[in-house]
């Protein structure tokens, strides 16, 4: 069953086109990510699938809702962590959780169950004022707090954008179990890495979205051949390489450059030895050539040169 | 080898909050130093004594051969800053941007008008010059910002997550700015959530509740940490896990 339908929608701010015809449905229990760079429109859609922004065209429903004519009762039955920290700072962690329990028209105590799991982990800190803890901590209070009124669907723009690694992670591991309850989420993120812990994705760049799969589907679609590749100089292998017959690309990920070929030749063994070959040519030391798994971010980059 | 950051037992501490704890490590001539740390560890806090805008509670430093504590002016003119939070302004054209920072930075109207000639070439955005900043694309900023922090000829540019919520190709185009700034002779030290950017780095630090748990190059630091990757490395000791 479809929690969110959207439908050609479309928003322009003055000359900016933020958003063009995006048409994308989310399943009922579904981790739907939407990823995409800063501007690539991800709040402005999640601010009109909130019903806090009016489309200029298309159409979406939430919930079975019209994001339009029912916004009243959209609001009550989702729940938000819009990307800036957006809990109170003057109050403290058990206030914060009490006055959206409370706007709501819930307790803290009916909906307890819920967020047990995360809440028990800032529960200890829960009289010392939002505005004191970590980032770490910000997150887990925020999505306490858009989890109170026990919503249907969740939307999370952004939740681990400028928060550590480590504690990014932990976030994707409480909405894993959020997901094991019922419970819908459309999860925005710049994060590529992010995308392979979602049951599906949508990748967006520039008001538009690109391909809509599985993280699977997505790097199955990838065609082209792709090494792995390393040396001791990383800035020079990258340029070297760039300059090999048959390159069709090449990018640093990580400890190892990414190596496009335009066209398969006789067999991957070949290529991989003239890889090699033409490395040492180039006096690189410590090379190691691979064949890599396309990534989303591999992909994401392959869309968005096309 | 020179080195340009040297620091010994520095310390910073808000009443009884230690935020930096006794921290001691150096950053070498040409190097991209990767100073990595979840947040709360006491980064920022050390980046700012650094760069000259807080004093230590005890312990030394010198930055670019200047003491943190007596000498913060002289650091402050000597350095590159960029982060995502205070970069250019958006309101002003490139042009007015770069003559703005070059004139902070003290530098005289010729040298301004022939390095400007320069960037532009550089960046390729001769076209883009009287345009407002802030109609550009994100990317362009960002290396526009990058290359306005150069514009003093620094020894040392402190980058505070420069490449925050930007696209995966322009995450790339930034590192190779870095790369051939590092090529120069540049120093750079860089603070990043990415840690396959802490893979591009010659040497990557970890801070952990105010102090250095780890100093090494990233190989290095995988192979004493049995990780694969850097992401797992942080993991194994932010959590301890």
């Amino acid at each position: 069953m479809s929690k969110i339908t959207a439908e050609n929608l479309s928003k322009s701010y003055g000359g900016v086109q933020a958003i063009k015809d995006i048409n994308v449905s989310v399943q009922e229990g579904e981790i739907f990510g939407l990823i995409g760079p800063d501007g690539a429109g991800k709040t402005t859609l999640f601010r009109i699938l909130t019903s806090l922004l009016l489309p200029d065209s298309g159409s979406a429903t939430v919930a079975g809702l019209d994001i339009v004519k029912d916004y009243k009762r959209l609001r009550t039955v989702i729940g938000y962590m819009p990307g800036r920290f957006s809990l109170y700072q003057d109050l403290t962690v058990e206030e914060n959780l009490e006055f959206f329990a409370s706007v709501f028209g819930t307790s803290i105590r009916e909906n307890y169950d819920l967020i047990a799991p995360i809440y028990v982990q800032i529960e200890p800190f829960k009289d010392r004022r939002a505005g004191a803890l970590s980032g770490g901590m910000k997150q887990k209070l925020a999505l306490c707090c858009a989890l109170i009124h026990k919503p249907e669907v969740l939307f999370l723009d952004e939740p681990g954008t400028g928060v550590d690694p480590v504690s990014r992670k932990e976030f994707w591991d409480m909405l894993r179990n959020l997901r094991q309850q019922g419970l819908t989420m459309l999860v925005s993120t710049p994060y590529m890495d992010e995308a392979e812990l979602c049951d599906r994705v949508a990748l967006i760049q520039k008001g538009e979205i690109m391909a809509i799969d599985t993280p699977k589907g997505i790097t199955a679609s990838f065609r082209q051949p792709l090494y792995a590749v390393r040396s001791d100089n990383m800035y020079q292998l990258i340029k070297d390489l760039r300059g090999f017959e048959g390159a069709a690309d090449c990018y640093a990920f990580g400890e190892y450059a990414h190596l496009k070929l335009g066209q398969l030749s006789e067999s991957f063994q070949l290529s991989e030895s003239s890889i090699h070959e033409f490395l040492l040519s180039k006096n690189h030391r410590n090379i190691e050539v691979k064949p890599a798994e396309p990534t989303v971010e591999d992909c994401f980059i392959e869309l968005m040169k096309n | 080898m020179t080195n340009i950051i040297s620091t010994h037992q520095l310390t910073r501490s808000f009443g009884k909050f230690t935020a930096v704890d006794a921290i001691t490590f150096e950053v070498r001539e040409g190097e991209i130093f990767g100073f990595l740390g979840a947040n709360g560890a006491g980064k920022t806090t050390a980046l700012k004594i650094l760069t000259g805008l807080l004093s230590p509670s005890s312990g030394s430093a010198t930055v670019a051969g200047f003491d943190v504590k007596k000498q913060p002016e002289q650091i402050k003119r000597r350095i590159g800053y960029m982060s995502q939070k205070f970069s250019l302004y958006e309101d002003l054209t490139v042009r007015e941007n770069i003559r703005l920072y070059g004139g902070i930075y003290g530098l005289k109207t010729s040298e301004i008008k022939s390095k400007t000639a320069v960037l532009l070439e550089k960046l390729q955005i001769t076209e883009e010059a009287d345009k407002l900043v802030g109609s550009l694309p994100l990317g362009w900023k960002q290396k526009l910002a990058f290359s306005v922090a150069l514009l003093h000829e620094p020894k040392i540019v402190f980058l505070d997550e420069p490449t925050s919520g930007v696209d995966p190709l322009t995450r790339r185009q930034f590192w190779e700015l870095i790369y051939e700034a590092a090529a120069e002779g540049v120093t750079l030290m860089v603070t990043t959530h990415y840690m396959d950017e802490a893979e591009y780095c010659d040497r990557v630090s970890i801070m952990v509740s105010g102090k250095i748990e780890a100093l090494d190059t990233p190989r290095a630091m995988k192979a004493s940490f049995g990780a694969e990757d850097m992401d797992e490395v942080f993991r194994k000791l932010a959590r301890g896990v």
